[in-house]
């Protein structure tokens, strides 16, 4: 029988730690629905969304309410847009028409987010892949909830540089684009190395061709608890501090996998992977930030911040992979920027740099994540910054990402207003050297050494 | 049997188990156990409950049971138990 301290025990973590589960994502393949007109292909894909995903929301709803923990987001991933328009669009437009149709399809069924107008390009591009890298800018100008990535990089195939050099290009013109609101498009824009195919988190998220027709994907989250429990953890040596993440690591995925099999079950669509991922929010109480002060530094980017976050990392790891029976996504720390009340405090304070957080990408899930530089930054620069962190990926045999946000008329000392989750952040400053010689030249750079392991 | 646990906390009050019991007994929701402690003029109660005879959906006793607390100055929240077992035992 579950005694009072334990219902207690959670009834705390939701009510005042902010845990919850941050998205049902239902992924879905859109193969079924290629055609070579690009109107059926369209009518097709709203088809097929509208009816796979028309309870997505109400049955997210109900579980949410049958547990007590709030769901936050319901959402949708779709196969590459790249190759599923490949046959029909024969413009950058008819891509941008396929944006249209999936905003349709989201909002016809309620969610907040949709994301896979993607394209795999990691070893090279298609001309379809080409024509929708640069139709991208227009794609998350003309919709709303549409989210994009491109996959250039990975640890079989190397890094494709004509996709990062054009990459920094359309992350400027996406920003000029929604340069009226802080340049929020690119908020909606990721640039991956070794992309999972099963993460359920926006704004990466893609129904990779490795899938089933359809899935249900769990993302979890719960700084705020990890922080709680870590005050007992106060002065006492790292196997209690590494003992303790482990076990409410545990705790915390343990609802997410209670959740993704509910979801499952009522949905009637296989359940993939929970994402053990620690997702901050900007609320008080909700962020890595504070776990990593927790931990002992006084803000994160001081020295030892490295270490933290990869012990962080991998006992948030440990305690959650026993917790479900399928781990997926990205699982590990998040470190956006705008999103996590206190590294937006530690840029303020001068003690988290964009070098810094670079470092820390080596050992944490993600990347570079929602961080605003100064809209002057040019393109080449912008590449350059890809190209480093899809080395890491590639070389470290891990997913690494880049969601950056030049903000158009602005410089080091604004802020830049995103609204809502994704927060608010003050810009920050850009290594001002060139590496233009560097990201224009063509081709590729070849898999590592380590890759051939055949 | 379908288990659920049913929290109420708030400024203690004449008839709060009362007013519960009540509700419940019109839903045809079987009381299992409870526990209760007053800490601090405050009113803490725990109930297990078997739902799986009830005349509403989950969503209805959650709605309804809040509207219940609400009457009476006390938060009430119901949940399935699997969210505790499945938090608290491997």
């Amino acid at each position: 029988m579950i005694s009072r301290r334990e219902i207690q025990e959670t009834n705390r973590m939701i009510a005042e730690m902010n845990l919850d589960v941050r998205t049902i994502t239902m992924g879905i393949s859109l193969f079924d629905c290629i055609d070579s007109d690009i109107t059926v292909l369209c009518d097709n894909i709203y088809q097929k969304i509208t009816t796979l995903a028309k309870d997505l929301v109400k049955i997210g709803d109900e579980i949410a309410k049958e547990y007590g923990i709030p769901v936050v987001n319901k959402r949708i991933s779709v196969t590459p847009i790249g190759l599923i328009g490949a046959s029909a669009c024969k413009t950058e437009d008819d891509f941008v028409k396929i944006a249209k149709a999936l905003d349709r399809a989201a909002k016809t069924v309620g969610i907040n987010f949709i994301g896979g107008y993607s394209a795999l390009v990691a070893k090279g591009m298609t001309k379809a892949e080409e024509m929708l890298l640069k139709s991208i800018p227009e794609a998350l100008c003309v919709t709303d909830v549409v989210c994009s990535s491109v996959n250039v990089g990975s640890t079989k195939t190397g890094i494709n540089m004509d996709a990062v050099r054009l990459m920094g290009h359309v992350i400027k013109e996406t920003a000029e684009r929604t340069k009226d609101n802080d340049s929020i498009g690119c908020a909606k824009l990721v640039v991956f190395c070794n992309a999972p195919d099963d993460n359920p988190f926006m704004a990466g998220a893609f129904h990779g061709v490795t899938e089933a027709d359809s899935i249900i994907n769990v993302g979890v989250s719960g700084p705020g608890v990890v922080k709680k429990a870590l005050e007992q953890a106060r002065g006492k040596d790292f196997e209690f501090l590494c003992e303790t993440i482990k076990k409410t690591a545990f705790k915390i995925t343990r609802v997410g996998q209670l959740v993704a099999k509910r979801a499952s079950e009522r949905l009637n669509v296989p359940f993939g992977i929970v994402d053990l991922s620690l997702a901050p929010t900007p609320a008080v109480g909700d962020s890595v930030a504070e776990i990593l002060q927790e931990i002992g530094l006084e803000y994160p980017g001081a020295p030892g911040t490295t270490a933290a976050l990869a012990l962080l990392n991998d006992q948030v790891k440990k305690g959650g992979i026993m917790a479900s029976s399928y781990v997926g996504g990205l699982s590990g720390a998040f470190i956006p920027v705008s999103e996590d009340r206190g590294m937006i405090e530690a840029v303020q304070k001068g003690c988290l740099t964009l070098e810094k957080l670079e470092a820390m990408t080596c050992v944490c899930s993600v990347g570079l994540d929602m961080i605003a530089i100064p809209g002057k930054t040019s393109a080449d620069t912008i590449s350059g910054i890809i190209a480093d962190e899809m080395a890491i990926g590639m070389i470290n045999q891990k997913t690494t990402a880049v969601r950056l946000i030049p903000v158009i008329g602005k410089d080091v000392g604004d802020n830049a207003e995103f609204g809502g989750l994704l927060g608010y952040a003050p810009i920050m400053p850009v290594n001002p050297y060139s590496c233009s010689s560097f990201v224009n030249r063509a081709g590729r750079i070849p898999a590592p050494v380590h890759s051939f392991k055949n | 049997m379908k288990r659920a646990i049913i929290t109420v906390v708030g400024k203690d009050t004449v008839g709060i188990i009362a007013k519960v019991c009540t509700y419940l007994s019109e839903a045809n929701v079987n009381v299992l156990d409870i526990s209760q402690t007053i800490v601090s003029g405050y009113f803490n109660m725990m109930m297990v409950v078997d739902v799986s005879g009830s005349t509403r959906d989950f969503g209805t006793l959650a709605d309804e049971l809040t509207a219940v607390g609400e009457g009476i100055g006390v938060v009430i929240h119901i949940q399935s138990e699997d969210i505790f077992d499945m938090m608290h035992r491997i």
